[in-house]
């Protein structure tokens, strides 16, 4: 996915600007990149707006290196694809998730480089694309300004380091991962592009659950939420790989959720 | 504001000019609280254009040998009008500007006065001459024309007595933090109030960009046993009988310090931590969704590298 992204994004451009896709609906955020956004990703395939596809984000970007969104589809029956980007950032794609055995949710945290449309974009089994999404006001810098772990100089000792928690609820597990990484955008005076590209969880039996893609424009440091559909008890395998080639492993008992928590909203 | 910018970039010279005009005056309305001591009120609302930054209350005492401030506002242009205003009331010049803490709200403005009248604790002012640049640009993005002239300043008088005369009118001076580094809070010994600085918030959520929520609990223990009558907090109305911002502020600390470590091990997310209830005896407080999911965002990912465990087989 990964690369069809970029081909597709070469080959539109090598077809010049006078090509649109006739069927791309009018943007009702009035973003001067939905054209280019939608024929990069969507292409050729049918696209609407759909309020259904709830993409949530807090009122204020208090810190625009660390905004967190969550698309949530999980009203919306046949999700196969969910891709959250943001229009007016350097690096649009933040992340383009297949649930492949989990619901159609996502929740984490990204740049910001100015004022934007955050949206979500969610594919069908028959191709067509499902979008929402709002604009954030949000300070410059999130995507060009060095890393907080570049300044204070211990990326590295804490490279890969993964946390997470994995509880029951309902017909799945709410699985919560946390990497330490940099997340390096190529944006930054002499730090080159570094980032965690791709993201798998699969169960014991090796049944995959979920992968995604992933771009720099996701905070260091990132956090993803996803729902695999498990039982109490089973054992989550995750693995990520970034662009340097280095792997990351972390397994995770799904346990019950505590007693006496929060109310979830769902 | 995001409307305004809007209509900036599609309207075109005729919005540009309405914007401006509005940014000329702030509306500084000295209500007397005790005698030769009144409260500006800021809006209680969020640093925002239709406001100008105008959102922290300052207080203006009148002494025997002149006028003293306890914070001065966003801008040089608001403490400019507020010099103004204050030496009107008092008919004798300001002679004493105390900066409770670091926040732009409460002192971007201090340019507008000789640096050798500006007081504030020693971590105030190495917090200023750390983050005012930062502070300044975010001001400057936000507010655009009303922050005109506001060159950043650095106070130039450490605090580092307990309490200070005017006249015969004695300021009583507490070194505190929790809200930042170096909180300030005075008490005017002759009216007995008690001006609390961001440590304290009334009817209106406790925001906390750069708190730490222990001390900051520990300052507002020794507030409340401080003697006093009435109180100003940093934001929100004048608390006439002195208790109620304390506790209030209190309450809010103490949920946030409980609920936000609930929220991850129940495995919220950063989203739904900032979506989640507030509890209904906050009703009464302005911005609480607002100031909570500011919170979220400034103690969640350090909470989640507290809370949970590690998965890569490392303990």
């Amino acid at each position: 996915m990964h690369k069809a992204i970029v081909a597709t994004a070469l080959l539109m451009a090598g077809q010049g600007t006078g090509w649109a896709n006739p069927a791309f609906p009018q943007d009702p955020l009035a973003s001067p990149m939905w054209e280019a956004h939608a024929r990069t990703l969507f292409g050729d395939d049918p696209v609407r707006f759909d309020d259904r596809v709830h993409v949530i984000f807090p009122e204020i970007a208090e810190n625009q290196r660390v905004f967190p969104v969550a698309v949530d589809a999980r009203g919306i029956p046949g999700v196969k694809r969910i891709v959250l980007f943001a229009d007016l950032n350097p690096i649009p794609v933040a992340v383009d998730y297949r649930p492949t055995a989990a619901q159609p949710y996502l929740a984490t945290r990204i740049k910001l480089d100015q004022r934007t449309p955050v949206r979500g974009a969610v594919q069908l089994a028959d191709g067509s694309w499902l979008v929402s999404g709002g604009w954030i006001d949000a300070a410059g810098g999130g995507c060009s300004a060095p890393p907080v772990s570049r300044v204070k100089g211990d990326w590295a000792q804490h490279l890969g380091e993964m946390r997470g928690e994995a509880l029951a609820n309902k017909d799945s597990a709410r699985l919560r991962v946390t990497f330490r990484h940099p997340m390096d955008t190529g944006l930054v005076e002499n730090i080159s592009t570094y980032y965690i590209e791709t993201l798998s969880v699969k169960d014991s039996g090796g049944k995959s659950l979920g992968d995604m893609d992933i771009w720099a424009s996701v905070s260091e440091d990132p956090a993803f939420t996803i729902l695999p559909i498990v039982h109490d008890g089973e054992t989550l395998t995750i693995d990520a790989r970034d662009t340097n080639g280095r792997d990351y492993g972390g397994r995770i008992k799904v346990s019950p959720r505590p007693s006496g928590t929060l109310a979830l909203s769902q | 504001m995001n409307l305004s910018r809007r209509s900036l970039l599609c309207g075109g010279a005729a919005v540009l000019c309405a914007s401006n005009a509005r940014a000329t005056e702030y509306q500084i309305e000295p209500m007397p609280i005790a005698e030769g001591l009144w409260l500006v009120r800021g809006a209680d609302e969020p640093i925002q254009h239709s406001n100008g930054g105008a959102i922290a209350n300052i207080v203006i005492i009148a002494t025997p040998v002149g006028t003293v401030l306890c914070d001065c506002g966003p801008s040089v242009r608001f403490a400019r009008q507020l010099k103004a205003t204050a030496e009107r009331l008092t008919g004798k010049p300001v002679v004493r500007v105390y900066l409770t803490h670091l926040h732009p709200d409460h002192g971007l403005g201090l340019a507008a006065f000789d640096p050798a009248i500006v007081a504030a604790l020693p971590g105030t002012i190495t917090d200023i001459a750390r983050d005012g640049r930062g502070f300044s640009d975010a001001m400057y993005r936000m507010l655009d024309d009303w922050m005109r002239g506001t060159e950043l300043a650095v106070p130039g008088r450490r605090i580092d007595v307990d309490h200070e005369d005017f006249g015969g009118r004695s300021l009583k001076l507490l070194a505190l933090a929790g809200h930042s580094s170096a909180d300030l809070a005075l008490l005017d010994e002759r009216s007995g109030v008690l001006i609390g600085g961001d440590l304290l918030f009334h009817n209106r959520a406790p925001s906390t960009p750069t708190a730490d929520l222990g001390r900051w609990r520990q300052s507002l223990t020794t507030l409340q046993a401080l003697p006093h009558q009435g109180a100003i907090p940093g934001h929100g109305p004048y608390d006439p009988a002195g208790m109620e911002a304390i506790s209030q502020t209190r309450d809010w600390i103490d949920w946030l310090e409980a609920a936000l470590p609930d929220a991850v091990t129940s495995g919220l997310d950063m989203v739904e931590a900032g979506n989640m209830p507030i509890p209904p005896r906050f009703a009464s407080l302005v911005a609480a969704r607002y100031e909570l999911q500011r919170s979220v965002s400034h103690f969640y990912p350090g909470l989640e590298e507290k809370l949970l465990p590690r998965i890569d087989g490392h303990p």
